[in-house]
């Protein structure tokens, strides 16, 4: 493989990996701060990217498009919240499995209902439709985009998260919600804005994929299971963790995805490196979610001073 | 010459009494069976309209006899699948059972259908082995045999004079049968043959490795979201226009909706096409966009083209579809104007057919849809025909 294309495959790596990480900072701070699991993160996902489509077919904008569907899913997270989710931040792990993977159900029934079950069209702004040459290598335009999306979103977050009085009480309640509630804190509002933060970050996500994927019901479970593996790796409720662990994530699941069948057909038969390399490429970023979890079980970048 | 001429009455009104017979008789049961839900089920939405769009051309009849078709979603699992086929024979007791969209459920209801005898119409799914050595006497496709379509693009493949051909697929049996198809046809060299993960959302790293192996085209299979997402992301990287995208099951009637002019350019191989300029298949086409608002898929053309084929048994049959023995004879005759031209039956219940490339284009209307380009392999029958014991 040559140099460029290397550089090439660590960008694309880069580029899932900032994309992973719009999903697993919203999902590792409901995790970490309300210790709620919500498999139902993926349906914000693809909420995002439906609202995004249809926002651009409607407006032509895609600015438009990415911003309305981010406020969109901001308002619907703190509805949701309201609305019933909060009651299941006191039941048990397994109770909040079962009630998200149920409402995962309903949405993709939902989007079918409204949508309709063939798969929705969205159009890539014309001026990040070709590729352009980037560090000596010719990259598709749009997904730079994403790249300096996903930093700049990336950035703003350290910002507030080390910055602002918000931040702090989402750092304190990572740390121990308990004792930041005795101090006074309204919890209850704390976690409502945490929730809706995740569910606008994963619809800003879905709304930046709308041009690449296929915009369709279901589309948000296998990001959906990424995402987990990235903040069981990156250490639960660390926004850090959730950045370095998606970034480490995106690169080597792409990179293994590449090099691991070049490997095998160096050391073994052709057919036998056909059937095996895409299997093993597949299970790569599960086996080191496995090493990490043996080793190091609190994820590599843990929020630091948590309650022993 | 007149006992003659009262001869020839009394044939006809022989001929003719069976079918007065059927006046009194009950509607022919129909079980269909499709996938109806899930990301999938526009697949089996386009076949069941297909289908009733054909009953209802042949007069709300099939045969002059009124039909009952009892719809069901098998949601892509094997074993409710076997469960509703059983439910159909033992307790719904259907004369015919038609429909299956994926290759996986059809071979799951095999054995309960070959088991009971139960006269199938296939619809899309036409996996190898019900095609050579399970082949049975009471399964006609309606559709094609799996291969065929990716074997008549490696024959396009070849007559274009590629030297190097990069392929791609899904990690998956049906993904590996179609570059085996293509292979089987296919001359010239596979510089690259790469499998994904199936539902593989990203193809980045894929596409950057098949542009550095600067290949004379490209052969994919992609059925669904996962061809859309290759799709997009093959133009974003500037290949689309560059290399030829060859394909089947990818670019077709269910995905170019939602692709619109991004797929224009794409190769994708098939046996009939919306532009199709026989007369049965231009009233098919108008009448679905009539009724549906939208281009028929192949899914649907199989579909339509299955009720035409029933109509056609029945009638021979005087509408009667409990002497299994005369329904299926009439069957295997496929005496109907076929949408795509002419039908004929090998001995193993798949057609023989004609092989044609399409190119996605704009139609005469200004909607992105299937244009013929050119055909590949005429007259063209499956490649496990040999291994069927009938």
């Amino acid at each position: 493989m040559t140099f460029n294309l290397f550089v090439g495959q660590v960008l694309n790596g880069l580029q899932f990996g900032l994309l992973l990480f719009l999903m697993a900072a919203g999902l590792t701070l409901v995790f970490g701060i309300m210790s709620f699991v919500n498999l139902a993160h993926g349906s914000l996902y693809m909420f995002g990217a439906y609202f995004a489509a249809s926002i651009l077919s409607h407006t032509g904008s895609f600015l438009l498009a990415v911003f309305g569907s981010t406020a969109c899913m901001f308002v619907i997270g703190m509805l949701a919240d309201r609305v019933g989710l909060n009651r299941l931040h006191r039941r048990s792990h397994l109770e909040q499995v079962l009630a998200t993977f149920g409402i995962v159900l309903f949405c993709n029934e939902l989007v079918r209902v409204i949508w309709g079950s063939a798969p929705v069209y969205m159009e890539t702004p014309e001026a990040l439709s070709a590729a352009i040459e980037f560090l000596g290598v010719r990259y598709p335009s749009y997904r730079l985009l994403i790249i300096v999306s996903g930093l700049a979103v990336a950035l703003l977050l350290y910002l507030m998260i080390e910055r602002t009085r918000l931040g702090m009480l989402i750092r304190a309640g990572a740390s121990n919600r308990e004792m930041v509630g005795a101090l006074g804190v309204n919890i209850g509002k704390l976690n409502r804005i945490v929730f809706a933060l995740g569910a606008a970050l994963a619809g800003l996500a879905g709304a930046l994929v709308g041009p690449i994927l296929s915009i369709q019901s279901g589309m948000g479970e296998p990001v959906l299971i990424l995402t987990l593996v990235v903040i069981v790796i990156g250490g639960i409720g660390s926004i850090r963790g959730a950045f370095l662990g998606a970034i480490l994530v995106g690169v080597v699941d792409t990179l293994g995805r590449v090099l691991i069948p070049v490997w095998l057909r160096a050391m073994f038969d052709p057919a036998i490196a056909t059937a095996v390399g895409p299997a093993l490429a597949s299970m790569l970023v599960y086996l080191m979610m496995a090493i990490v979890l043996a080793f190091r079980p609190q994820g590599l970048f843990p929020v630091k001073a948590r309650s022993q | 010459m007149v006992s003659q001429i009262k001869r020839s009455l009394g044939v006809l009104v022989l001929a003719a009494l069976p079918a007065l017979a059927t006046a009194q008789q009950q509607p022919v049961k129909i079980g269909f069976l499709a996938t109806l839900s899930g990301p999938a089920a526009s697949l089996g939405q386009d076949m069941y309209d297909g289908f009733m769009l054909g009953i209802e051309n042949a007069g709300g009849k099939l045969g002059g006899v009124p039909v009952e078709v009892i719809k069901e979603d098998d949601q892509l699992k094997p074993d409710l699948a076997v469960q509703t086929v059983n439910r159909f024979i033992e307790k719904d007791q259907v004369d015919i059972v038609g429909g299956v969209t994926f290759s996986n459920v059809m071979m799951a209801i095999a054995k309960p259908l070959v088991d009971s005898d139960t006269i199938f119409i296939g619809m899309n799914a036409g996996p190898a082995p019900l095609a050579g050595e399970r082949c049975a006497p009471n399964f006609f496709f309606a559709s094609y045999q799996n291969d065929q379509q990716a074997e008549g693009v490696g024959k396009y493949a070849t007559d274009k004079g590629y030297k190097n051909v990069y392929v791609m697929a899904p990690n998956y049996q049906a993904g590996r049968d179609a570059v085996g198809g293509f292979k089987r046809f296919f001359k010239g060299n596979i510089i690259g043959e790469v499998y994904t993960a199936v539902n593989q959302p990203d193809y980045s790293a894929e596409i950057a490795q098949l542009q550095a192996a600067a290949p004379d085209a490209v052969y994919v299979f992609y059925p669904g979201g996962m061809g859309i997402n290759f799709i997009k992301q093959f133009r974003q990287a500037g290949l689309l226009g560059q290399i030829p995208l060859l394909s089947v099951s990818s670019f077709d009637g269910s995905t170019l909706p939602a692709l619109k002019e991004i797929a224009i350019g794409a190769i994708s191989g098939s046996f009939w096409g919306p532009d199709f300029k026989n007369a049965a298949n231009q009233k098919f086409v108008a009448d679905f966009e009539k009724k549906f608002g939208r281009i028929p898929s192949q899914y649907a053309a199989q579909a339509y083209d299955a009720a035409m084929l029933l109509d056609s048994a029945l009638k021979k049959t005087g509408g009667n579809a409990k002497d299994k023995a005369a329904l299926k004879a009439a069957l295997r005759e496929a005496d109907f104007e076929s949408v795509r031209g002419t039908f004929k039956f090998n001995k193993n219940g798949f057609p023989v057919l004609d092989m044609y490339v399409f190119e996605v284009a704009k139609d005469e209307k200004g909607r992105v849809s299937h244009k013929t380009l050119q055909e590949t392999l005429p007259g063209h029958s499956d490649s496990y025909l040999k291994d069927c014991p009938i």
